[in-house]
């Protein structure tokens, strides 16, 4: 504690309450997923086999690594960046040599001990450095174009390699760092067209392709209409306005359904039409073909979603109460103590313990943000952007997709699914923002 | 530089708010206001489990267990956790082959999973319990549970207890609104089946936890919401074991039935039908097997003779016949008729007359006298005040109708049939409108058209007894806890014959069947000590054989009731093809008569009489034909078999099987292993069950 009393100076102690409290809630969760009524419950905690005492013992190592940020000095980070960065990509390589299958993708390097390690999630923290670290420089400009282009290589470089590892959830992770970008000065215009992009997605999905093309047409003869006045004045409106009607009918026409067929696996594509409640021919996709010698394609089904689905709306107003879920205790939701983790607690403690557990994030998030804001260097301020649209994508992410708003893919539920690799990067991303927050008088670059 | 761009922190601080908000409006749709979700959990995580109560006790007149409960046990096995044991250990216990275990390991793990419990062998016999038992803790994953089985200690009354099966779709579509479930056993046959709702209790649930494998993982809420198992209620029947039991043995190698009622109740003391079997032979595991036989017994031994066929009547319906001649006044008691060797009255010379001579009533009832009756019934049907044929039959059919002839009797038995009174309309259709009472005289004789089944022959015994009143014939007298369901408010009600009767006209044929056994038709029946009144009967029949009609050996029936004075039993016998009704017949009742009133049989020439009875062998050939034929059937096959597995017999050996599988038959067709083997006759056996059936509904005359 003598440590921590020198090293406490500056640092915001409701983030660390924040964090302690998430990660026991955490531990409880994964308790309730192990929990069987006719085990001595704390003879398996001591023999250190189940979950939640690993998870235990993961958090007594984020105990100390934390302290070892806390400390360090904040210039460590700034000089290490790149290095990390560097060091990062390098691991993701090395998982093509070294890595390990775990239920389908090779993204783990054995560290023994029975450990395994997932580069990609470190890779998170080593972006956010090298990213803040490029947009700290002097002489960046970010609201020049190749600024903006180098930033953006940084972000996609990690995610590429992910998803060639076949973690797509990894890979949009890192998506997040658009949202850190955007607070840089990244042109509002890339968000918009994003978000109109992942709109007329779901619209193919949703809709005939033939009334979604009229449609389309409707609405740009429509705004031709409305605009027919300043139309008159410059053609080239009316060259704007048919080029964006040209480009979404192509993209609803052969885009779209490009990516379904040839860039997904059939598992996926899958998995985002049963979100709009439809079903995906796998016979159209290119790669389930290709291996269709090795084995039968997967009859698809939304078994995942619904059993989590239950979980959640069985737990009603108030809950089931602790240990008493009857679908956690039967083990209906798959990878409940990774991915699912959320059942459990909408399970146990109903509505009312979703809003104060979301709430809890909610706080954490706002509290990182404001964080961001006090910092007078570039560096701290998108480093904390960083981790708080980290912290946010994945909680959403998550989230939306136990309660069926958003296709399943494996993104953990911060400080709270187990894992030792996610834990530690959490643990890590939070306790360096905290160490440059203690410095935040400092000018970093 | 950090105040540029400040307000996009507002407006990301702006998207994590909507975000969160668009997730909690789910989650309020989820878990507020979605009540499916709350449903499925339910119908995933909560299994129920039927708890089966044991079924009702069943006993006789004198409180003696005839249908009880004992525990058996089934072998049941998680797949999943039986690697590594000894297999072979295990298949010897069992005396399978490793195939066979392979085999239903297969089966189990198909129909209930890998993880879950699966019947391995059910009912396992008690030696077999024994050993495994002693091992069990060798073969982990295996293990052994009880249930509840039928037991039918003194393996008797099989036709009238029934039997408990596994109910089919088709049981579960007719009770569609009774609880019953695919699994569950119901009474399919006897008291069983009628009594079901009594004798089956009410099941209890209990709720438990099960997993995604649907493995139990707890109970529910504690058990909240179990409920508990309520056993059947017991019910008492009037069956006298002693006297059903001796009845069986009396009808060994014999087609027929017994039905022995006690007038002053109606309740049945005993329901012999003949072949019987062994109840207990449909409860253990080889139940298929014991089913298929009997099943396929050209006997049909599934059939109650006791009300489940009907014969024509034979002499015994004069008793009927000269009551209605009485009472309509047709003739009196001292109205006498001769007999020159046949019935004159219709110029047919039929029907013949044994005994030649003058009779009254008396001696036309205690010789049977075929002349008397045929002129009784000829001039009830001609008498002028009914104004035709038509009507007079109706009357006579109102007599008959009221000694519960020509309907279901209602006894609590499934399946009664109603036998068969001929109506006019009957006869328009045969012999035109102009029909007249010698076109229908063999009815006067009991033969013709008029068909009874041997309970309504046993209940015209008890009437003639009570003189004019019977109770429906039951089995059950009360049922333990009171008769919720008003099953037995039918046997209640006192029912009168008829147009009131004088007693001095029962007097009249009470005399004459007290003379039919004093030193008529039915003497060598004479029971020294007791006033047995009975009647004879001699029933002509025939069947198709090749497509012709053949006349059979004639069926042996006797009908009585004893003793004269307060009477106590009412009884009816029908030995098939076993000639007159004295030779057979009447020997048996008396037998039951003397061993329902004293309790035994005395006297050394008495018991011998029972040695004798037990031992004859009655089986009408007909029948013997066709279980020989299958029987040697069988052993075609069998030996095929054989000499597919190129294993050479001997001929002896076969005939050796064809003594095992009935000693009391010695069939005529010559050794058919020793003959060349015919090269396909598979469709044989199914042929001659069909014939048997057809001959079976003949036997009635036509």
């Amino acid at each position: 504690m003598n440590n921590r009393n020198n090293i406490s100076q500056g640092v915001d102690w409701t983030i660390i309450w924040l964090y302690a409290i998430l990660v026991l809630i955490g531990i409880l969760c994964i308790f309730m997923v192990e929990y069987r009524t006719d085990t001595d419950w704390l003879q398996t905690f001591l023999s250190g086999k189940t979950n939640y005492s690993r998870q235990l013992i993961f958090a007594g190592l984020c105990t100390i690594i934390a302290t070892f940020i806390l400390l360090t000095d904040s210039k460590l980070f700034t000089a290490l960046a790149n290095l990390l960065y560097a060091f990062g990509i390098l691991l993701m390589l090395a998982t093509f040599v070294f890595g390990r299958n775990i239920s389908g993708s090779k993204s783990w390097i054995p560290i023994g001990g029975g450990f395994n390690l997932q580069p990609a999630e470190l890779c998170k923290i080593f972006t956010a450095l090298a990213l803040a670290k490029f947009l700290s420089r002097q002489e960046t400009d970010f609201s020049k174009l190749k600024s903006q282009l180098i930033a953006g290589l940084i972000v996609v470089a990690p995610a590429v390699l992910s998803i060639l590892q076949h973690e797509l959830g990894l890979a949009l992770v890192y998506s997040a760092f658009l949202m850190a970008m955007y607070r840089e000065g990244l042109p509002a215009q890339i968000l918009i067209f994003a978000s109109s992009f992942g709109i007329l997605v779901i619209a193919t999905l949703i809709l005939d392709p033939n009334i979604l093309a009229l449609a389309l047409t409707i609405i740009a003869g429509i705004i031709f209409f409305l605009v027919r006045k300043q139309n008159r004045k410059s053609k080239s409106l009316l060259v704007m306005i048919v080029s964006i009607w040209l480009l979404c009918v192509g993209t609803q026409r052969f885009v779209v359904p490009y990516i379904f067929n040839n860039v997904l696996e059939c598992y996926q594509s899958t998995r985002i039409y049963s979100m709009v409640g439809r079903e995906y021919d796998c016979t159209l996709n290119k790669k389930s073909e290709r291996k269709s010698g090795e084995k039968a394609v997967r009859k698809p089904d939304d078994y995942n979603v619904r059993q989590s689905k239950i979980a959640i709306g069985s737990g009603g107003l108030t809950g089931r109460g602790f240990l008493k879920g009857t679908q956690t205790r039967g083990k209906y939701v798959p990878e409940q103590h990774t991915d699912f983790i959320f059942t459990s607690l909408g399970e146990a403690f109903g509505f009312t313990g979703c809003v104060i557990f979301l709430s809890i994030y909610l706080f954490l998030l706002y509290r990182i943000v404001r964080m961001a804001e006090r910092q007078r260097s570039t560096f701290s301020r998108v480093y904390a952007y960083s981790v708080a649209s980290i912290l946010f994508f994945h909680i959403a992410v998550n989230v939306s997709m136990t309660i069926g708003l958003f296709p399943i893919v494996g993104i953990p539920l911060p400080l709270i699914s187990y894992g030792g690799s996610s834990l530690l990067t959490f643990t890590v991303l939070i306790f360096i923002l905290l160490r440059l927050d203690a410095d935040r008088q400092m000018v970093l670059r | 530089m950090p105040a540029f761009n400040q307000s996009r922190g507002g407006i990301i601080q702006i998207i994590f708010a909507v975000v969160f908000i668009v997730i909690l409006g789910q989650l309020i749709n989820l878990q507020l206001f979605s009540v499916k979700y709350k449903l499925a959990a339910e119908s995933n995580a909560i299994f129920r489990k039927v708890v089966y109560p044991d079924r009702g006790i069943i006993f006789d007149r004198k409180r003696k267990a005839i249908l009880e409960n004992t525990i058996s046990y089934d072998l049941v096995v998680i797949p999943s956790e039986t690697k590594g044991i000894d297999t072979m250990s295990l298949c010897g216990l069992l005396n399978i082959d490793a195939a066979e275990y392979k085999k239903r390991m297969r089966d189990i793990i198909f129909k209930t999973g890998n993880v879950r419990i699966g019947v391995f062998e059910t009912l396992l016999s008690p030696e077999t319990y024994a050993r495994l038992n002693e091992n069990i803790y060798k073969f982990p994953g295996f293990s052994l549970t009880e249930r509840s089985v039928r037991s039918y200690p003194y393996h008797i009354a099989a036709h009238v207890l029934g039997y408990v099966a596994e109910v089919d779709t088709s049981f579960l579509r007719r009770h569609k609104d009774e609880g019953y479930l695919m699994g569950d056993y119901a009474g399919f046959t006897g008291l069983e089946r009628s009594y079901e709702k009594v004798l089956m209790g009410q099941r209890g649930v209990k709720n438990f936890i099960r997993d995604n494998k649907s493995r139990i993982q707890g109970s529910y809420e504690n058990g909240v919401y179990d409920t508990t198992a309520i056993a059947g209620k017991n019910i008492h029947t009037s069956l006298d074991v002693e006297l059903q039991k001796l009845g069986e043995q009396l009808m060994t190698n014999k087609v027929g039935s017994i039905v022995a009622i006690d007038p002053k109740t109606g309740g049945i003391l005993c329901m012999v039908s003949a072949p019987t079997y062994d109840p207990n032979f449909l409860t253990g595991n080889q139940r298929r097997k014991h089913f298929a036989e009997l099943f396929l017994d050209p006997r049909n031994p599934f059939n109650n003779r006791g009300m489940g066929t009907y014969y024509s009547p034979g002499s015994t319906f004069k008793t009927v016949v000269g009551i209605v001649g009485l009472t309509e006044g047709v003739i009196d008691a001292r109205t006498t008729v001769t007999c020159n060797g046949y019935f004159a009255g219709c110029g047919t010379g039929r029907p013949k007359c044994l005994d030649k001579g003058t009779f009254v009533f008396k001696e036309a009832v205690a010789h049977s006298d075929n002349t008397y009756f045929s002129t009784v019934y000829k001039r009830t049907l001609d008498q002028p005040r009914y104004g035709g044929a038509d009507s007079a039959l109706k009357v006579f059919n109102r007599y008959a109708y009221s000694f519960g002839l020509g309907r279901k009797l209602g006894i609590d038995l499934p399946s009664e049939k109603r036998g068969n009174i001929p109506v006019s309309s009957d006869y328009r259709k045969i012999f035109g409108p102009r029909w007249h009472s010698c076109n229908v005289i063999s009815n006067a004789i009991g033969q013709g058209e008029v068909n009874t089944t041997l309970v309504q022959l046993a209940n015209v015994m008890a009437i003639i007894a009570n003189k004019g009143w019977y109770y429906t014939p039951h089995l059950v007298d009360s049922i333990e806890g009171g008769d919720d369901y008003q099953l037995l408010d039918a046997f209640k009600t006192k029912h009168y014959t008829d147009k009131n009767i004088p007693d001095s006209i029962f007097e009249a044929v009470q005399d004459g069947m007290q003379a039919v056994v004093d030193y008529g038709t039915a003497v060598r029946s004479k029971i020294p000590g007791i006033t047995v009144c009975g009647k004879t009967g001699t029933v002509e029949n025939y069947a198709k054989v090749n497509g012709r009609m053949e006349p059979q050996v004639d069926h042996s029936f006797f009908g009585a009731f004893a003793p004269r004075e307060n009477p106590k039993i009412a009884i009816a016998v029908i030995c098939e093809n076993a000639g007159q009704g004295a030779w057979n017949a009447a020997p048996i009742a008396s037998l039951l008569i003397e061993k329902y009133l004293r309790d035994s049989i005395t006297g050394k020439e008495r018991q011998a009489k029972v040695e004798e009875f037990t031992n004859k062998n009655l089986i009408p050939r007909l029948m013997r034909l066709a279980m020989a034929k299958r029987d040697s059937l069988q052993q075609v096959k069998e030996a095929q078999l054989l000499l597919q597995q190129r294993i050479s017999r001997e001929g002896n050996d076969s005939a050796d099987m064809e003594e095992n599988v009935e000693p009391e038959t010695k069939p005529a067709p010559a050794k058919p292993v020793n003959r060349p083997l015919p090269k396909k006759k598979t469709g044989t056996p199914a042929i001659l069950i069909n014939e048997d059936k057809k001959n079976k509904k003949n036997y009635r005359i036509s």
